[in-house]
């Protein structure tokens, strides 16, 4: 017997804290899955968020700093200088990145900055009880926006991969989601082709990766998958939103 | 002797610090510290560091937790203003047990206050600056001399204790001209090693570089932890210097810009006659309490000079209480500057006739 | 003998139960188990190992990391 599949060696063996069925995990071992096949876990230095993924310097096996909410692009900023010939990556959730951290991530971005963000989209804040995020669909209701998300009060879903495709620091840009295996595959090509881009210096790297959240969206995991297709796709379409040519 | 050269207080630090073996500094502009990031902006580059301009005072002092970090000697520089968006990433580094070195040349507050010199950040600076139990070892120079020697040292004692270290200075010392010389000079290549940074796990095991603890008895124990470094320091590392204590009746303290304005206070009032003497605290973290202590065994009267309207003044109090001793305040504040003949004023007023 | 060939492996400690990798096995041979592992959760199991054709479909879509593919030689 050969094996096909198993816990990439970039994961420690400690079980994730997340809840059944939410898609962290998945794109977790995506990141993991690179690290192996890129033969980088002993060059690579994660920065994790606050939020859900709060720990997860836990889960990768690999240098970790834990950032505090929003400035993970800042602390990876700090890192890389320090270590330019070392990979670093930060993963954030919508909340830290597209709303406290815009800042952080915009200029890291525009500095073309040579790190690689994975931008975990779930359009909620998960870890603190569902509140309203910036990412949060129009009518979208949360225990901030109890009557659904509305335009005038809260305005409308950001979309920070748009936004920060037009920055000239961008190299790579892309949105992805990991709601079927398909998807899932074209997603960990996506976070390869990032990372790979980061070991050819070619400057600032971001994969959105569409994710959800059974918990706070208050549905069962399969049946959150199918809203994430039905109501994520629409206002965030897959796709390539910014890739650096050669020569430039 | 290394030859002395004219450098405003500002540059001069900046220089301290590459000569410290510094070759990160992350830092945003704001008035009165602006020569001390322009001067490394060209300097660090020279020696083959790295200058950036971050994009705000809360992404500099991340920055500086992420190349502390990654085992980088590193430093930023703020003024009250932007120390305030400092602490968010102080606290961080503080609780990560990380070693790097803020700067604040204080300026007048509450808010956006004014741009000339003041101590108005004291309670900040020595009572925790952030959310969270920790302290910050704080250096408080009163020339440009002692801030270029005490630059250096900030960089050692941060690496000796894994701790932010503060130099507390004011704009007066930092735009003020003065002759300095540089002494020492650290090989960046010589400094301690971090086994504990994340620089890649080659061959070892992962590390993590973090603040949070979600189960209170570790956190407790952390706290401990952090506790036991600061008695190491109110031990080991208390900085003063006293003057006339033998003979005094009065005490001044005072520390930084108020300091040297005091000394001079301090020799017009013994010219008339009165016997005036003067603790200047060089560590403002840990407070030299034990010689204020003392001292106050014998003398009635201190007189606490301060550009604020009454910060560092309640430590000595609490350094005195055991004898009773009267403690007087003198202070100008919103970046008014005091006079010798003021603080000259305030001794005749509690010295009696003499 | 080869009705003991286990093709896919699921860590029933691991798993949390989320249904995921059911409803993406393309032989149908996982389903949520009556019994509950040590964290309260019915963990997947497998009806049929014979008919695992080691697609690694419930592998990738597993958000737990609990499950291992194996394909004979």
């Amino acid at each position: 017997m050969q094996v096909v599949a198993k816990k990439p060696d970039s994961l420690t063996d400690k079980d994730f804290h997340y809840c059944p069925g939410c898609t962290h995990g998945i794109i977790h071992r995506l990141v993991a899955e690179v690290m192996d096949e890129l033969d980088i876990r002993e060059k690579t230095i994660g920065i994790a968020p606050v939020g859900c993924s709060v720990l997860a310097y836990e889960y990768f096996d690999c240098d970790m700093q834990e950032a505090s909410h929003g400035r993970a692009p800042a602390v990876a900023t700090g890192v890389k200088r320090v270590h330019p010939d070392k990979v670093v990556f930060t993963y954030q959730g919508d909340g830290d990145l597209a709303s406290i951290g815009t800042a952080e991530i915009v200029h890291a971005a525009n500095r073309g900055e040579n790190i690689t963000t994975i931008f975990v989209n779930n359009a909620i804040y998960g870890m603190t009880g569902g509140q309203m995020a910036p990412t949060t669909l129009l009518g979208q209701k949360t225990t901030t926006s109890p009557a659904g998300r509305k335009k005038d009060i809260a305005g409308s879903p950001i979309k920070i991969s748009e936004m920060l495709a037009v920055l000239d620091g961008a190299a790579y840009i892309e949105r992805v989601s990991v709601h079927d295996v398909k998807h899932i595959i074209k997603a960990k090509k996506a976070i390869k082709k990032a990372f790979k881009m980061q070991l050819e210096g070619k400057g600032f790297t971001m994969i959105e990766v569409l994710s959800t959240c059974p918990t706070n969206w208050g549905i069962e995991p399969v049946e959150a998958l199918k809203w994430l297709e039905e109501n994520m796709i629409p206002i965030y379409k897959p796709q390539v939103l910014k890739e650096a040519g050669e020569g430039e | 002797m290394a030859k002395k050269i004219l450098m405003k207080g500002n540059e001069a630090i900046a220089e301290a610090a590459v000569k410290a073996g510094c070759r990160y500094f992350f830092g945003y502009p704001i008035t009165p510290q602006n020569e001390l990031p322009a001067y490394l902006s060209w300097r660090l580059p020279e020696v083959g560091g790295v200058f950036l301009q971050a994009e705000s005072e809360v992404a500099a002092s991340n920055m500086v937790y992420g190349a502390a970090g990654a085992g980088a000697r590193v430093m930023t520089s703020s003024s009250s203003p932007g120390i305030s968006l400092k602490a968010e990433g102080i606290s961080y580094i503080a609780g990560a047990e990380l070693p790097a070195v803020i700067v604040n040349m204080m300026r007048g507050g509450p808010g956006l206050g004014g741009i000339q010199p003041a101590q108005s950040d004291y309670f900040q600076a020595t009572k925790g600056m952030a959310h969270g139990d920790f302290r910050l070892f704080v250096l408080a120079p009163s020339s440009v001399q002692e801030a270029v020697d005490l630059t250096i040292d900030a960089f050692e004692l941060a690496d000796k204790y894994r701790n932010p270290v503060l130099l507390l200075a004011d704009g007066m010392i930092g735009q003020m001209m003065e002759p300095v010389s540089f002494e020492r000079s650290i090989d960046p290549d010589d400094l301690p090693d971090k086994p504990w940074a994340t620089d890649g796990a080659e061959g070892r095991e992962k590390n993590i570089i973090n603040s949070l603890s979600l189960d209170p008895a570790e956190l407790e124990k952390h706290n401990q932890k952090l506790k036991e470094k600061y008695d190491q320091m109110e031990k080991e590392e208390v900085r003063y210097e006293t003057y006339y204590l033998d003979d005094a009746d009065i005490v001044i303290v005072a520390y930084g810009t108020s300091a040297r304005i005091s000394l001079s206070a301090m020799e017009l009032a013994r010219e008339e006659g009165y016997k005036v003497g003067l603790i200047r605290p060089i560590t403002l973290f840990p407070f030299p309490k034990e010689i204020i202590a003392k001292t106050s065994e014998k003398i009635d009267d201190f007189l606490t000079v301060e550009m604020s309207t009454g910060q560092m003044v309640e430590d000595v109090e609490l350094a005195v209480c055991a004898n009773n001793s009267s403690v007087h305040f003198y202070g100008r504040t919103g970046g008014m500057i005091p006079t010798p003949e003021e603080i000259l004023a305030e001794i005749k007023k509690i010295g009696g006739g003499k | 003998m080869l009705a003991d060939i286990k093709k896919v492996v699921i860590d029933r400690e691991k798993c949390k139960g989320c249904k995921l990798c059911t409803t993406v096995c393309p032989v149908s041979i996982l389903t949520i188990s009556e019994e509950i592992n040590s964290h309260g959760y019915h963990p997947s199991e497998v009806t049929d190992q014979s008919d695992c054709i080691s697609c690694g479909q419930c592998y990738r879509i597993c958000p737990d990391v609990a499950i291992t593919i194996y394909k004979e030689d």
